[in-house]
């Protein structure tokens, strides 16, 4: 199972830096949520996925799964959420002030 | 007592929470952000000096033993690091007023600044390694706030590049851990030092470095990924950048020092050596960056490099002198980035522009602003009575001692080329004719935070007797892994 799941977070990973090398700014915000999407699934598949109840204290249940990396992702997952909502928002800004959604275009000016 | 330990980030959090609640009273604010930074300043110096005279103060959050919750070692190192930040901080703190525009003022800036320094603070502070990617993000996140502020097209521009680098980053940062989690099963430092050193970094561990390695590199700006740092250092105010330069790429290094010395310490000939090589391309492509450019912002923003470069050489010598060159130089550079950060946004406000060709003849209207300046540049290049020289004479002298010849020729000659490079500002700016056009512009206010940072630096340098025994402990304790699991785990 970890392997399969490992596959799939490689897929998520190459394909989200395939999206942070494109021009247009909005495939590079989809390409950061996919990243950030493959991380966390990875943390998920390194704390090992063997069967058991999830964890919550149950009497006679023996076998949990492990709760740390679930609280790490728990975790993860709201920052990445807080830092996507700013990327989005300062995109939406700056492709109004720029009137470009194309990062080629958005090389800072030395002398300006 | 313990307690104590959790002071320097919970302070500058309340302060920033209160200051959200009534944005727009100005005199309020200023009044508030400067009592505030002053009575953390004096709090975090209380807390040095404990640690300095009884040792480090460990604290368990939530009374929950050490591998199990989150510590907070407020060690020797560690508590140097927050108390300069502090010093920082209060300057800052003085310097902003006169420096933003009071719409900017009424835009959270002082929240967003305390939050910062919260951030920093829980950064150096943290004994956990999530817990250090937490602090990463409270910092960062403040950070991008501030340098958005104001929503000018060049900032917009800038910071959407910023953003994304730090995103990136910060995922990598996330999967190091969870590889590092699978493998030896803990995020507390303590702990995964103690598993490291049962396994003598066997197999994946080494690559588990690097890829940290890689992560605090992009955080700290060093030789193939410092792209994104001088544009996005430029663009917002002074003031901003200011903090930057001082604190955010200090961060990184100080994770370095951290990560390098307590829990990859078993395979020094392949990571310490690759240390060596970045520092010294670091050296090299920052120093062209700083003589590349006309702009006395960039000058500055560039300059940022090579002394990040010095600081990792130091780490890779690994040994006693180097690290205590090491530990002596990022408190040195912490201080005159901010100095030369504040000198070089007063030029800007004076001159109108950041353009060196533009304006000429300065001395003859604030002659005291090119004194300091002249004496900023001497203490960043290193000249003998001021600190550079020491940190740097310890760094090459550790050098020596191991046999790294060309490291020391490359950091003699990038150290000329720095002191050539902030020259240039003196001589190009403040020397020349009398420009009769020029609007002269009072600098109230704004000297009295370069004059407080500078005259502490000098002492730094001067009081080098005073100030060495405790660098030297610091390496010491450093270059000994055993003294800080043994004080977390407390066995």
């Amino acid at each position: 199972m970890e392997i399969i799941i490992s596959i799939l977070a490689g897929t998520l990973f190459a394909t989200g830096i395939y999206n942070l090398l494109q021009k247009q700014l909005l495939r590079i915000i989809i390409g950061t949520v996919l990243l950030s999407h493959g991380a966390h699934l990875f943390i998920l598949t390194m704390g090992k996925l063997k069967t058991g109840a999830p964890p919550i204290l149950i009497e006679g249940v023996n076998e949990y799964t492990d709760p740390l990396p679930q609280a790490l992702i728990l975790t993860s997952i709201v920052i990445s959420f807080g830092i996507t909502s700013l990327l989005l928002v300062l995109a939406y800004r700056t492709v109004n002030e720029n009137n470009t959604d194309n990062m080629e275009q958005l090389r800072g000016n030395e002398h300006e | 007592m313990s307690n104590l330990a959790v002071l320097p980030i919970i302070i500058p959090l309340i302060a920033g929470i209160i200051l959200a609640f009534f944005p727009k009273k100005l005199v309020l604010i200023r009044f508030l952000t400067k009592v505030f930074s002053i009575i953390n300043l004096v709090t975090v110096s209380y807390i040095t000096w404990t640690v300095f005279t009884s040792g480090s103060i460990i604290m368990e959050t939530g009374g929950w033993d050490a591998p199990f919750g989150i510590v907070l070692v407020a060690d020797s190192l560690a508590i140097l690091l927050v108390f300069t930040t502090n010093i920082l901080a209060v300057a800052c703190a003085f310097y902003a007023p006169y420096s933003l525009t009071n719409r900017k003022e009424q835009y959270y800036f002082y929240s967003f600044f305390f939050f910062l320094i919260s951030g920093v603070s829980g950064a150096f502070l943290t004994g956990d390694l999530f817990n250090l990617f937490v602090f990463f993000e409270v910092l960062l996140m403040a950070s991008y706030a501030l340098i958005v502020l104001g929503g000018e097209k060049v900032q917009l521009q800038e910071s959407i590049k910023y953003v994304l680098i730090n995103l990136f980053s910060s995922i990598l940062f996330v999967t190091a851990i969870a590889f590092l989690y699978s493998v030896v099963g803990t995020v507390n430092m303590a702990q995964i030092a103690q598993r490291v050193q049962d396994v003598e970094q066997q197999g994946i561990l080494t690559t588990i470095g690097i890829l940290l390695f890689f992560v605090f590199a992009t955080k700290a700006a060093l030789f193939p990924l410092y792209y994104w740092m001088p544009k996005s250092y430029f663009v917002p105010n002074p003031v901003i950048s200011a903090l930057f330069g001082a604190l955010l790429t200090k961060v990184g290094i100080y994770s370095i020092i951290r990560v390098f010395s307590l829990i990859f310490v078993y395979k020094i000939d392949l990571t310490h050596e690759m240390f060596i090589w970045i520092a010294g391309l670091s050296m090299i492509f920052g120093i062209i960056g700083a003589l590349s450019t006309n702009n006395i912002k960039l000058i500055v923003a560039y300059n940022i490099i090579p002394a990040i470069g010095f600081i990792l050489m130091g780490i890779g010598i690994f040994n006693e002198d180097s690290m205590s060159g090491s530990v002596y130089y990022l408190i040195h550079d912490m201080l005159i980035k901010t100095t030369l950060f504040l000198i070089v946004g007063t030029i800007t406000y004076v001159a109108g522009t950041s353009d060196l060709r533009k304006f000429s003849g300065l001395i003859h209207y604030y002659p005291l602003l090119g004194w300091l300046l002249f004496v900023a540049a001497f203490v960043l290049a290193g000249i003998p009575p001021f600190s550079g020289f020491i940190g740097k004479l310890l760094l090459l002298k550790g050098a020596l001692s191991s046999g790294e010849i060309a490291i020391v020729i490359i950091g003699l000659l990038s150290s000329l080329l720095i002191l050539y490079s902030i020259m240039k500002i003196f001589i190009k700016g403040f020397w020349g004719e009398k420009d009769e056009s020029l609007e002269h512009k009072s600098t109230k206010g704004l000297i009295a935070p370069i004059v407080f940072l500078l005259s502490l630096s000098v002492m730094l340098g001067i009081g080098a007797e005073f100030v060495y025994p405790s660098i030297e402990s610091i390496s010491a304790y450093l270059l000994n892994p055993e003294v800080y699991i043994d004080s977390v785990l407390k066995e």
